[in-house]
C-alpha cells in the first residue's frame, strides 16, 4: 500500500492531523493498532478545554492551549459535536493558597487568556452553591469549556475518510526504514510506504520515533483514575472545579460533562506499562477524599462506571511537535499530555504547516468538504421531530438502550458510518448506547445481535473492543 | 444418627432434621408441610431433582427454547440427561408443553418445552 | 391521540396482573405497552422453575408462569404493544411511546399504572480496581445470552453476590459445561434463598465464600482472573488474604434497582430505601391515578407476592377509574429496630379491609419478634424462626386495629430479639 502521509496512532492528534491534511490532494493513511480510534488517553481523560491558564508563558503548551480554544470553536461547529462553554473555578481551600490563584492569573494574561478573575467565598457560593464549606475563593475562567474528546475524534477520523483519508484498523507499526526518498512501515496489516510518517502514537510515541533511530523522545506514562457519576449528579455544579494545586499535587477536578454527567478525577501515578489501564483501589480512594473538598454532595452511591487512562508525560515537560533531528519527513506530534485535547486543533493546524512547509505548497482539493453531518440524536429531539424521523425511516422507532433513549436506527448509522463502529464499545461511543446507568445490561445482547447482523457474522465474533475481547464463546446446543 | 437437610420443595426453605437407624428415615422434623417430609426422606435415599435447560429449536424466533423434566430425576443422573438434551432438536412451532423428549433415559421422566416459539 | 381508561407501562408478571385485575373490576379500554418483543418481562430468560408455588399451588418455569397470565391477557380486549418503549409519562398523564412500526404513539389515560420492573446494578457501582476487559457482566445478562441467545458468555466463571440470580446462573452455566470456580458474598450471609444455595451449589460442589469478594479483575481483552479477599465486619478487605483466581468470566449479582426514571420524571414522591414510589394500600403513588407494582416499587423475591402486589394495583386503579377511591384519613408506616423499609409507606385508617405490610430486615435475625405498635399500643407480634434481608416478610393490619388510629397516628413495625 503506498500513501503520500502515513499518520501513527488514531487519537484526538492524529485524527484532527489526518483531518486537516485531507484538504490537500494527497493519499494519507491513518494506522491505529486498536480496533477504533479514540482508543488510548483519547477516551479517558477529563474531556475540558482548557482556558490555558496552567501552561509555562512561552511554552508550546501555552501557545498551543490559548490557539486551541479559538479553533476548537469551528472544529465542533464543522464536525457538529457538542462543545459547551461552561467556564471553570480554580478553587483555593485555605488563605496559604489564595496567593496562588493570583500566579494562575498572571500566568494566563501573559498567555492571553481573556476574562480570568480571582473571587472570594461570597461570590464563590453564588456561582457554585454547592462548593465545600473550606473553600475561600477562586480564579474564574470563563473561557473553559468541555467536550466529549472520542465524539471529536470520532467526528474528525469520520470527516478524513469522507474526504479521501484512508483509516487503517488493528494495524500496529512494528518497523519502519528509509530508502529510496520513502518510509516502508512493516505492520501487522502488511507493508505501508509513505513520503512523509506522522507520528501521534501518544504514550507510544517515543517507541515509534525510535524505530527510525530518533530516540530523543522520552515519555513517561502517568495513570488516571477517574469516576462517572450518573446524570442525576450532574447539575451539582455548572463549572468545572478545580482544586488549586498545591505541595501534594494537582487535586483532582469535578465537572459536568456535555452529555450530563458529572466527572470526578483524575489521580496520578506514574506508571511502566503503557498499556495498563487497570483502576486502583487507592487511586479511586483518593479522587473520592479529594473530591468531596470541592463538592461534599459527591456521592459514590451514583457511580455508573469508573475507569482510567494513561497520559504520554514527556520528560521534557512541553509538547514535541516538528520534524525530527534524524528525518525531517518523520515529523512527531508526541508527549501530548493535558492541555492535549484544548491544544488538539491548533497541533494539527501546527503540523499541516509543518507538511505544506516540507513539500512546497499542496494543491486543494476542489471537492473538499469540512462538514461532518449531524448524526441523528433522537434523545434531543421534540416528539414532532421524532415522529417526523421514525415516519421516514423505520428503525428509529425502537428503542434499544432504554437508559439513554439510543435508537436501532441511530446504531445502524454508526455502524456503516465511514470508519463506522465494529464492536460493542465502538458502537457505545458513537451511539451512548451502553453508557446508561444499567452500562449495558440490557441492550449489550442487542447491540451485539445488530453488529452480527450489519456485519455478515456470527454474533460470538463480536468483541467488545477488537483483540481477543470476544464477548461470547461457542453456541450451547 | 441425625442429619440437617434444608427442604428444596419450595422457596419457603425449612430446615429440616433427620433421624435415620441403620440406613432406614425414622423421623423427620422441621418441616412445615407434607412435602417437607416427603423430600427428606427421598432426599437421605434417592435424591431427586427437576431438570431445566434448553433444546436447540429448528425455525424457531429463537435458536433455543426451554425445557424441563415433567417430574423430578435422579440427582446423579441429571448430566447424563443433559448429554440427551443437547442432541437434541425440535422444529418451530413449538407450544408448551410439548413433549421434546420422550422417557428420557427410561427415567419415566419426560422433557417437556416450556415455552412456545412460533417460528420465523 | 389514543383515549384510554388505563395504560399500563410493563408487561411483565405485574403489569399483566394488574391489566387483568382492573379488566375484571369492569374498566373497559386498557393497554399494555411492553419494550420487549413478547410479555412476560424478565420470566422469559428465567427457565428455572420455582414460580407459582403460592398462586397457582404447583411449581412452574418463569415462561410457564407468565404464559398462564399471556393466556388470559389474549382472551381479553385489553390492547398490548410489544417492542414500545414508553418515552415519557405527562403531568396530565398522556403516556408517549414508540415503536418501529406505528412510530410515535400517545396514549390519554384515566389511571396509569407503573410496572416496569428492575435493573441489575452494574460493575461500575461498585468500584472494583483492574482492567475492563470484556467477560465482567450481569448475572441477568448472562442468564439472557445462555436462555434466550443460545450463546455461552464464558467457560471458567466466578461469580460476585450470592442473590438468587446468582446462584441459579451458577447452576445453569455448570449444566451447560461451564466450570463455577466460587461465589463470593460480600456479607456474612446470603441473599439468596436457601433453597437455591443447596440445589443450585450444593449440589455441584461449588464454594459460597461468605464474607468475601472481588478486588481486583485481571486481564487485557478478555479477563483471566480476579483477585478475591475476605472483608472483615466492615466490609473491608483483610490484607493478607488476597488469593488469585483464574476465569474468564465474572458474573455479578449484586443488586436490583426498581427502574423509576419515568416515575421521576412524572413527579412521583420515592422511598430512600426501596428505591420506588411511596405508595398507599392500594399502591397508588402520591400522583393522583398513578400506581405502582412489582419490582419498580420494591424488589421481590417470589413473583407470586408481585402478582398478588399488582393485583391490589389493578383494583386500586380500576376503583380511582370508576370514582370510588375512598377518602379518608391517611397515616405513615415506619420501619425501625432492624426493619429496613415498609410497603405501603401510607394506611387509610378508615380502609375496611385487611391490608399486609411488607417489609425486608437489615440482617438476619434467629428467633427474633416481629411487632406491630401503633401510639405505644403493640398490635401484634409473632415470633419468627428466621427473618433475612432476602426474604420478604409481612405483617397483617385489620380494620379493627385501624380503628383507635387518628390521623397523627404511625404504625410502626420492628424486630425484637
Amino acid at each position: 500500500m503506498k500513501f503520500d502521509i502515513a499518520v501513527i496512532g488514531a487519537g484526538v492528534v492524529g485524527s484532527l492531523i489526518t483531518r486537516e491534511l485531507s484538504k490537500y490532494n494527497l493519499k494519507i493513511a491513518l494506522l491505529e493498532r486498536h480496533n477504533d480510534c479514540a482508543m488510548g488517553a483519547t477516551k479517558a481523560n477529563s474531556a475540558i478545554v482548557h482556558a490555558g491558564f496552567d501552561a509555562k508563558p512561552g511554552s508550546l503548551k501555552a501557545k498551543l492551549n490559548v490557539r486551541g480554544v479559538e479553533l476548537m470553536k469551528k472544529f465542533c461547529e464543522e464536525l457538529n459535536v457538542p462543545l459547551k462553554n461552561n467556564g471553570a473555578l480554580v478553587v483555593a481551600f485555605s488563605e496559604e493558597e489564595m496567593p496562588h490563584l493570583n500566579e494562575l492569573l498572571e500566568r494566563g494574561v501573559a498567555n492571553g487568556v481573556p476574562e480570568l478573575r480571582v473571587v472570594g467565598r461570597e461570590e464563590l457560593v453564588q456561582l457554585e452553591p454547592n462548593i465545600g464549606d473550606s473553600a475561600v475563593g477562586a480564579l474564574v475562567a470563563p473561557t473553559s469549556s468541555i467536550v466529549c474528546p472520542y465524539e471529536l475524534t470520532i467526528a474528525g477520523v469520520e470527516n478524513a475518510v469522507t474526504n479521501g483519508a484512508e483509516f487503517i484498523r488493528n494495524c500496529e507499526v512494528q518497523y519502519i526504514e528509509y530508502k529510496n526518498g520513502e518510509f516502508v512501515l512493516k505492520t501487522t496489516q502488511g507493508e505501508i510506504t509513505a513520503k512523509y510518517v506522522i507520528n501521534a502514537a501518544g504514550v507510544h510515541s517515543g517507541k515509534i520515533a525510535s524505530l527510525i533511530g530518533d530516540d530523543s523522545i522520552e515519555i513517561v506514562v502517568r495513570h488516571g483514575d477517574y469516576y462517572l457519576l450518573d446524570k442525576s449528579q450532574g447539575n451539582l455544579v455548572s463549572r468545572t472545579i478545580f482544586q488549586c494545586p498545591t505541595k501534594m499535587g494537582k487535586g483532582v477536578l469535578v465537572s459536568p460533562t456535555v452529555d450530563g454527567n458529572l466527572i470526578v478525577g483524575p489521580s496520578a501515578e506514574d506508571i511502566d506499562n503503557g498499556d495498563d489501564v487497570a483502576t486502583t483501589n487507592v487511586g479511586l480512594d483518593k479522587i473520592y477524599v479529594n473530591a468531596i473538598k470541592s463538592v461534599p454532595a459527591v456521592s459514590l452511591r451514583n457511580a455508573i462506571t469508573s475507569f482510567s487512562g494513561n497520559r504520554a508525560h514527556p520528560t521534557s515537560d512541553d509538547f514535541i511537535i516538528g520534524s525530527s533531528a534524524v528525518n525531517k519527513n518523520f515529523i512527531n506530534a508526541a508527549g501530548i499530555e493535558s492541555p492535549g485535547l484544548s491544544s488538539a486543533p491548533a497541533i494539527a493546524e501546527m503540523v499541516e504547516g509543518i507538511v505544506l512547509k516540507l513539500a512546497g505548497g499542496l494543491e486543494k482539493k476542489a471537492d473538499y468538504n469540512p462538514i461532518r453531518p449531524e448524526p441523528v440524536r433522537f434523545r434531543h429531539m421534540s416528539t414532532e421531530e421524532r415522529a417526523k424521523l421514525i415516519e421516514k425511516n423505520k428503525a428509529y422507532g425502537r428503542i434499544v438502550c432504554r437508559c439513554e433513549t439510543i435508537t436501532e436506527g441511530e446504531i445502524l448509522d454508526a455502524i456503516h458510518a465511514p470508519a463506522g463502529a465494529r464492536d460493542v464499545d465502538g458502537v457505545k461511543r458513537r451511539t451512548r448506547a451502553g453508557m446508561g446507568r444499567c452500562q449495558g445490561g440490557f441492550c449489550g445482547s442487542k447491540v451485539v445481535e445488530i453488529l452480527a447482523r450489519e456485519l455478515g457474522v456470527e454474533m460470538n465474533e463480536i468483541t467488545k473492543f477488537g483483540g481477543e475481547s470476544k464477548i461470547m464463546y461457542h453456541k450451547t446446543k | 444418627m441425625k442429619k440437617g437437610l434444608i427442604c428444596v420443595s419450595c422457596p419457603l426453605g425449612c430446615p429440616i432434621e433427620v433421624e435415620i437407624e441403620n440406613g432406614e428415615v425414622v423421623s423427620v422434623t422441621g418441616n412445615t408441610c407434607k412435602r417437607g417430609d416427603a423430600y427428606a426422606r427421598t432426599e437421605i435415599t434417592n435424591p431427586m431433582r427437576s431438570l431445566t435447560t434448553s433444546v436447540k429449536v429448528n425455525g424457531g424466533v429463537h435458536p433455543v427454547v426451554p425445557v424441563k423434566s415433567s417430574g423430578p430425576i435422579p440427582k446423579d443422573k441429571m448430566f447424563d440427561c443433559m448429554k440427551v438434551i443437547n442432541e437434541a432438536t425440535i422444529n418451530a412451532p413449538v407450544k408448551i408443553g410439548d413433549v421434546v423428549i420422550e422417557n428420557i433415559l427410561g427415567l419415566d421422566v419426560d422433557i417437556v418445552a416450556t415455552n412456545c416459539d412460533c417460528g420465523k | 391521540m389514543f383515549a384510554y381508561d388505563l395504560v399500563v407501562v410493563g408487561g411483565g408478571p405485574a403489569g399483566m396482573a394488574a391489566a387483568l385485575k382492573a379488566k375484571e373490576e369492569g374498566v373497559e379500554k386498557i393497554v399494555i405497552l411492553e419494550r420487549a418483543e413478547t410479555l412476560g418481562g424478565i420470566l422469559e430468560q428465567c427457565i428455572h422453575t420455582g414460580f407459582g408455588l403460592h398462586y397457582f399451588g404447583e411449581e412452574l418455569s418463569g415462561p410457564e408462569y407468565a404464559g398462564r397470565f399471556i393466556e388470559q391477557v389474549e382472551k381479553t380486549d385489553i390492547d398490548v404493544y410489544t417492542d414500545t418503549m414508553v418515552l415519557n409519562i405527562s403531568e396530565d398523564n398522556v403516556v408517549t411511546a414508540v415503536n418501529n412500526n406505528e412510530g410515535l404513539m400517545q396514549f390519554k389515560a384515566i389511571a396509569v399504572v407503573l410496572a416496569m420492573g428492575c435493573r441489575e446494578r452494574p460493575r461500575g457501582a461498585l468500584s472494583i480496581a483492574g482492567s475492563r476487559p470484556a467477560g465482567i457482566m450481569t448475572a441477568g445478562t448472562a442468564q439472557k445470552n445462555v436462555n434466550i441467545d443460545g450463546y455461552m458468555p464464558g467457560k471458567k466463571v466466578v461469580i460476585l453476590g450470592s442473590g438468587d440470580i446468582g446462584l441459579i446462573m451458577a447452576r445453569r452455566m455448570t449444566l451447560e459445561g461451564a466450570e463455577v470456580k466460587v461465589v463470593c458474598e460480600l456479607m456474612s450471609y446470603s441473599g439468596g434463598l436457601q433453597r437455591n444455595i443447596v440445589q443450585c451449589l450444593d449440589d455441584f460442589g461449588i464454594p459460597l465464600r461468605l464474607s468475601c469478594t472481588v478486588i481486583k479483575t485481571h486481564g487485557k481483552d478478555r479477563l483471566e482472573g480476579v483477585t478475591i479477599a475476605n472483608v472483615d465486619e466492615k466490609l473491608q478487605p483483610i490484607p493478607g488474604t488476597e488469593e488469585y483466581i483464574e476465569c474468564d468470566t465474572l458474573l455479578l449479582s449484586v443488586g436490583l434497582i426498581p427502574e423509576n426514571e419515568l416515575s421521576k420524571d412524572v413527579g412521583v414522591e420515592l422511598d430512600r430505601v426501596t428505591n420506588g414510589p411511596v405508595v398507599d394500600e392500594y399502591r397508588e403513588t402520591l400522583q393522583p391515578g398513578i400506581f405502582a407494582c412489582g419490582n419498580v416499587l420494591q424488589v421481590h423475591d417470589l413473583v407470586d407476592y408481585v402478582t398478588e402486589e399488582s393485583q391490589i394495583a389493578g383494583k386500586g386503579a380500576a376503583d380511582y377509574i370508576f370514582g370510588k377511591k375512598k377518602g379518608g384519613t391517611y397515616i405513615n408506616t415506619k420501619g425501625i429496630n432492624g426493619v429496613r423499609y415498609i410497603v405501603p409507606q401510607r394506611v387509610n385508617i378508615e380502609g375496611e379491609e385487611s391490608l399486609k405490610l411488607y417489609f425486608r430486615v437489615g440482617q438476619v435475625y434467629k428467633g427474633a419478634k416481629v411487632v406491630v405498635e401503633c401510639d405505644g399500643n403493640i398490635l401484634s407480634s409473632k415470633k419468627k424462626i428466621k427473618l433475612a434481608p432476602g426474604e420478604m416478610e409481612n405483617v397483617t393490619i385489620t380494620p379493627e386495629m385501624l380503628k383507635n388510629m387518628n390521623k397523627d397516628s404511625e404504625i410502626v413495625v420492628r424486630v425484637e430479639e
